[in-house]
Parts: C-alpha cells; sequence; structure tokens
C-alpha cells in the first residue's frame, strides 16, 4: 500500500484529471506523436519554438494515469524555457527514473527544485513496468525538439 | 457451485505469493496455469524418451514418436476427431496462418471477400489482410448486436457468391462473448465459402465436438487449456486438408525430394515442417488428459456458476462498466470492465499489489475497442481452478482502486 500512495501522489492524480495545455497548436509549429503499442498510450504534442525557446505548447493524449500525469506535468516545465534548459531537464528527468537502488536510491534528495511537480513520478521507479508510462511524453518531446534542430 | 476447490493443489503455481499477498490468478484467458502432471509428462520425456520424431530405427526414436503421435490421438479425441484430421501447430495463430498462407493465398482472388466479425483476436484479422494484399480480396466485418453478440441480421446484404472465406471467433476473448457458429458456418456453406472456426476460448471452455460443428477448419491452443505454450492444433474437414497446400516446407513434411520439386507426406504430417516441439505435444496430451479426468461438463458448470457470481459482484462495485453480455448461457468466463475514469493500466498495478492478476489493454483487438468506443479495458477471467472467495478479493481490491482515485 506504501508503494501505491507513493506511485498515486494527489499531484499525479490532478495532472491525470485536470491536463494542462491540452489541445492543438495552429500555425506553424513542430508535431510529434509517440505511443506505447503494447498498452496502447498515446501522446501527441505541438511546439512552437522561437529563437532556441518554447514559447507555446499543447499536448492531446490518451493512456493511464502515470503516461498522461507525466506528460501535463512536462507541459507546464518547458513552456517559456530554452531548449537548452529543456534538454538539462529531460536529463534529470531521466536520472531519476533510473532505477539503479545503489547510486540512485529512491529516497534521496532529488533535484527537486528544478523538477517540480515532476519529482512525483519518482514512486513509479518502484513500479518498472510503469516506467515505460511517465517516459512516453519525454520520448515524443525528444522527437520534436529533433525537427526544429535540424 | 460444482466445486473443484480441491485441484487447487494439483496447480504447483497457486500455492505462490505475489507481492506478499496469496496469489489470485484471475488471467487465464491469456494463458492458463499447469498441473503438476503436465509438467510431470514433459520432464519424464526429457528423462526417458528424449529423440526426433519419425524415422528414427533406435529404441528412443520409438518411443518419442509413439509419445508424440499418441498426444495426437488424445487431443484428437478431446474434440472428437480423428488424428489424421489433425496437425499441431504452434498455436492458434500459426494454425490461422497456415489457412490463410495454404488455402486462402490460393483460392482468392482480386473483388474476392473474406467475412470477418468485429469482435476478432488479431490472429484471426492479420492473417487475412496478408491475404487480401496478396490476393486483392476484401476485408468485410459484421459489427455486434444490443448485447456483445455478432449481430447476423444484415448477412444477407454482405452474403454473396464473392466471398470465399468466413472466420469468426467461438468465444471473443475480450467480451466472452460465444459466437454464431451455427448461423455463420451454414451461412458460409450456402455460398461456397469456408468456415473457421478461431477456437482458442472455445475448446478450453466448452464441451467441442468439431464434427457437429459444421465448420471447415479450427484452431486452437495448448496454453490456454492447462498445457505447455509453443504448441496448438489445426483441425480441418478432410478434403479441405486435402486441398490445403503446405504453407512451411522442410524436413518431416515430404514424401519425396528432388532436385527441383517435391512430393508431400500425407495430411497431418504435411502441415508439419521441421521437427515439432515434442515435448509440448506430450504436454499438451497431458492437459487434455486432465481436462477429461475432470469432465468438461464439470469444468463448464464451475466456470458458469463462478462467471455468474463474478457479474453479480462486479456490478455491486460503484462507476463499474461491464462490456459483454449479462447472460450466462451467452458467454463465458472473460469479463472485460472499466471503473470510472481509472485507467485500467492503473487498475491492474493497483489489484498486483494484492497479489490479483488481471489483464489491461486491448487485449489484441483494437478493431473491437474502437468499434466499442473504448481505449482498453481491465479483464478478468476465470477457469476451473478459481474460487468465488478470489471474485470477493477482486471487488475489494477494485473498491481500494476507488479510494485512492478518490472516487465516491
Ligand atoms: C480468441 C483468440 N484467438 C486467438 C488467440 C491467439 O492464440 P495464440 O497466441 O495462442 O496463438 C487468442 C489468445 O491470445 C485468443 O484469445
Amino acid at each position: 500500500m506504501a508503494g501505491l500512495d507513493e506511485l498515486y501522489r494527489e499531484v499525479i492524480l490532478d495532472h491525470y484529471r485536470n491536463p494542462r495545455r491540452k489541445g492543438t497548436l495552429s500555425g506553424d509549429h513542430v508535431h510529434a506523436e509517440g505511443n506505447n503499442p503494447s498498452c496502447g498510450d498515446e501522446f501527441f504534442l505541438d511546439l512552437l519554438v522561437e529563437d532556441g525557446v518554447v514559447v507555446d505548447a499543447a499536448m492531446l493524449g490518451q493512456g493511464c494515469s502515470i503516461s498522461q500525469a507525466s506528460g501535463s506535468m512536462m507541459m507546464d516545465a518547458i513552456v517559456g524555457q530554452s531548449v537548452d534548459d529543456i534538454q538539462d531537464l529531460a536529463g534529470k528527468f531521466r536520472i531519476m527514473m533510473t532505477i539503479d537502488e545503489g547510486e540512485n536510491p529512491v529516497d534521496e534528495e532529488r533535484p527537486g527544485s528544478v523538477l517540480g511537480d515532476l519529482e512525483a513520478l519518482q514512486g513509479v521507479r518502484k513500479f518498472p513496468v510503469r516506467i515505460k508510462c511517465a517516459d512516453l511524453a519525454w520520448t515524443t518531446l525528444a522527437q520534436a525538439l529533433d525537427q526544429t534542430a535540424s | 457451485m460444482s466445486d473443484l476447490r480441491a485441484l487447487r493443489a494439483d496447480f504447483p503455481i497457486l500455492s505462490r505469493e505475489v507481492n506478499g499477498k496469496p496469489l489470485v490468478y484471475l488471467d487465464s484467458a491469456a494463458t492458463t496455469q499447469k498441473p503438476q502432471s503436465v509438467l510431470d509428462a514433459m520432464n519424464s520425456y526429457y528423462e526417458n524418451s528424449n529423440a526426433n520424431v519419425h524415422r528414427g530405427a533406435h529404441t528412443l526414436a520409438v518411443e518419442a514418436t509413439d509419445l508424440y503421435e499418441s498426444a495426437r490421438t488424445k487431443v484428437a479425441a478431446f474434440i472428437g476427431t480423428s488424428p489424421s484430421q489433425l496437425a499441431f501447430t504452434r498455436g492458434t495463430t500459426t494454425a490461422i496462418n497456415h489457412i490463410a498462407y495454404g488455402w486462402g493465398l490460393h483460392h482468392l482472388s482480386e473483388g474476392d471477400k473474406i467475412l470477418l466479425t468485429i469482435m476478432e483476436h488479431h490472429a484471426n484479422i492479420v492473417p487475412w489482410q496478408l491475404v487480401a494484399k496478396y490476393t486483392g480480396a476484401e476485408l468485410v466485418y459484421l459489427d455486434l448486436d444490443d448485447d456483445f453478440g455478432v449481430d447476423t441480421s444484415e448477412l444477407d446484404k454482405v452474403l454473396d457468391e464473392r466471398v470465399k472465406i468466413v472466420s469468426f471467433s467461438g468465444m471473443s476473448n475480450v467480451t466472452g462473448a460465444l459466437g454464431p457458429i451455427d448461423v455463420l458456418s451454414k451461412a458460409a456453406a450456402s455460398v461456397g465459402a469456408i468456415s473457421v472456426l478461431d477456437a482458442a476460448q472455445l475448446v478450453p471452455h466448452t464441451n467441442v465436438d468439431v464434427e457437429a460443428l459444421g465448420v471447415d477448419f479450427l484452431a486452437f491452443s495448448s496454453h490456454k487449456m492447462l498445457g505447455p505454450t509453443g504448441i496448438g492444433a489445426l483441425w480441418g474437414r478432410a478434403d479441405r486438408l486435402e486441398e490445403m497446400e503446405p504453407a512451411e516446407g522442410g524436413g518431416e513434411m515430404i514424401n519425396v525430394v528432388e532436385r527441383h520439386a517435391s512430393t508431400w507426406a500425407p495430411v497431418p504430417h504435411k502441415f508439419e515442417a521441421g521437427t515439432p516441439p515434442i515435448a509440448e505435444a506430450v504436454g499438451f496430451g497431458a492437459a487434455v488428459d486432465y481436462l477429461s479426468a475432470v469432465g468438461m461438463d464439470n469444468v463448464v458448470a464451475h466456470e458458469r456458476s463462478i462467471t455468474a457470481y463474478a457479474l453479480d459482484r462486479l456490478s455491486e462495485v460503484p462507476d463499474l462498466t461491464i462490456y459483454g453480455p449479462k447472460d450466462v448461457s451467452k458467454r463465458g468466463g472473460a469479463v472485460s470492465f472499466e471503473l470510472g475514469d481509472i485507467h485500467p493500466h492503473d487498475i491492474a498495478t493497483i489489484l498486483d499489489q494484492d497479489g490479483i492478476a488481471v489483464r489491461a489493454g486491448h487485449h489484441c483487438a483494437r478493431p473491437l475497442m474502437k468499434y466499442l468506443e473504448i481505449p482498453a479495458t481491465a479483464r478478468a477471467s476465470f477457469y476451473l481452478y478459481n474460487v468465488p472467495e478470489e471474485v470477493d478479493l477482486l471487488v475489494e481490491s477494485l473498491h481500494k482502486a476507488r479510494g485512492i482515485f478518490g472516487l465516491v
């Protein structure tokens, strides 16, 4: 039960039920689509990047609380940030989601100030099969950013 | 309730714990657990008789061949047919692919139609998509009625001489609904089409007398009926098996091989290219021995009563929607449901913490999910070793899930 409390934190359920920046962008933007074929979860992302800064973003998704909350939190975290800072954040998120009980114990102080709400996803690490749910939005983001780089 | 409770002791895995709780295994529609007798039969084959089958002159080869062929006889007898009409395959999927490649590719051409139902498993959709792609044939689907059964009221509109194959499930692995076997097999025959029955869920859960079903082909899997993975069966009417080409070539399936051409071994061996899964066949035989000893009538009665109990108890859970027939005479023991806005994967994770194994997702039936306009369901499915207390634990854990997600 302790594990479940850590997994389904209030803030995760809030993002699941009230996803931020739900919708699509009109006008110029890049678009990326991610899905987990094994479970059917989907995440569609529109990004508007100007002068190396994500100035607007919108998402549409469908799936479990973890995949959708992770996406919603990511939206909050990236809009207004430079692509460089976002790459940095994505790296920190990846580290947080890596299971490595030795160097990266679940309860140790995390770079929480940077990750904000996203830190609530730490509990997912105790449920390894669900890590791919938390990752979905982020792999979609990486695809979108790749397009802006080219 | 016909009480098969004592059988639980025959299944070693049922005494293990998951996350500190006794395992409650409610995923038999995906694969079933195995009784000790099946494990022992396979082990004994490897310990005592392991050899390649057919044409070997030494003692072990003869024993292995006898074991393999007697497994065929047992499995054939289990569905009321002769071993000469039963080919071992890797499972239901492979059996359907044999029909698609061995019959479909050779009998269909542009403009022909393959009639399916919208409740099919991907195993009974994708092989026909391949046939359609290679031949120019077209797939046509029957929709469902209000009670999750296949709607055959519009059959006349789609049925004509261009329909060459009618392929459908005997029991849905998602909704549990039984398929209209009689109507569809007769409809197929009336236009000269072949009928193919996906019996992956039917053979494990009902008393099948295949010769009486009126279909041309039937496919099923060992692992869904207490046997090992890696083996299943293709049954066909004798004349259909004769006219069917082998989908795979190689050793074991030939009569004489020349440089440029070969002749085939007689049916059913012409469909069994390469070294077959021998230990698995032996295990499959032991599984049907086990089911026969319990008696399929008892299995059916037990599953009906536990499914009725589950439907009853689940309907008490607020916000829970069941996708499938409510009448147990129209269905098997696969029960799909949604619970409020809790995603099925979240349900499965929460139940797993209580040691309860259910499946969540599209259950390899994406067209059905799209048709029902749902992204996924959670599914509890029952078999002869499940007991009502497990249903109670499921319901209790679902209440817990409601609490975690703040549903009131
Ligand atoms: C109705 C139905 N058809 C086909 C299959 C495919 O069976 P297998 O994976 O054993 O080939 C399954 C099981 O997954 C099923 O439930």
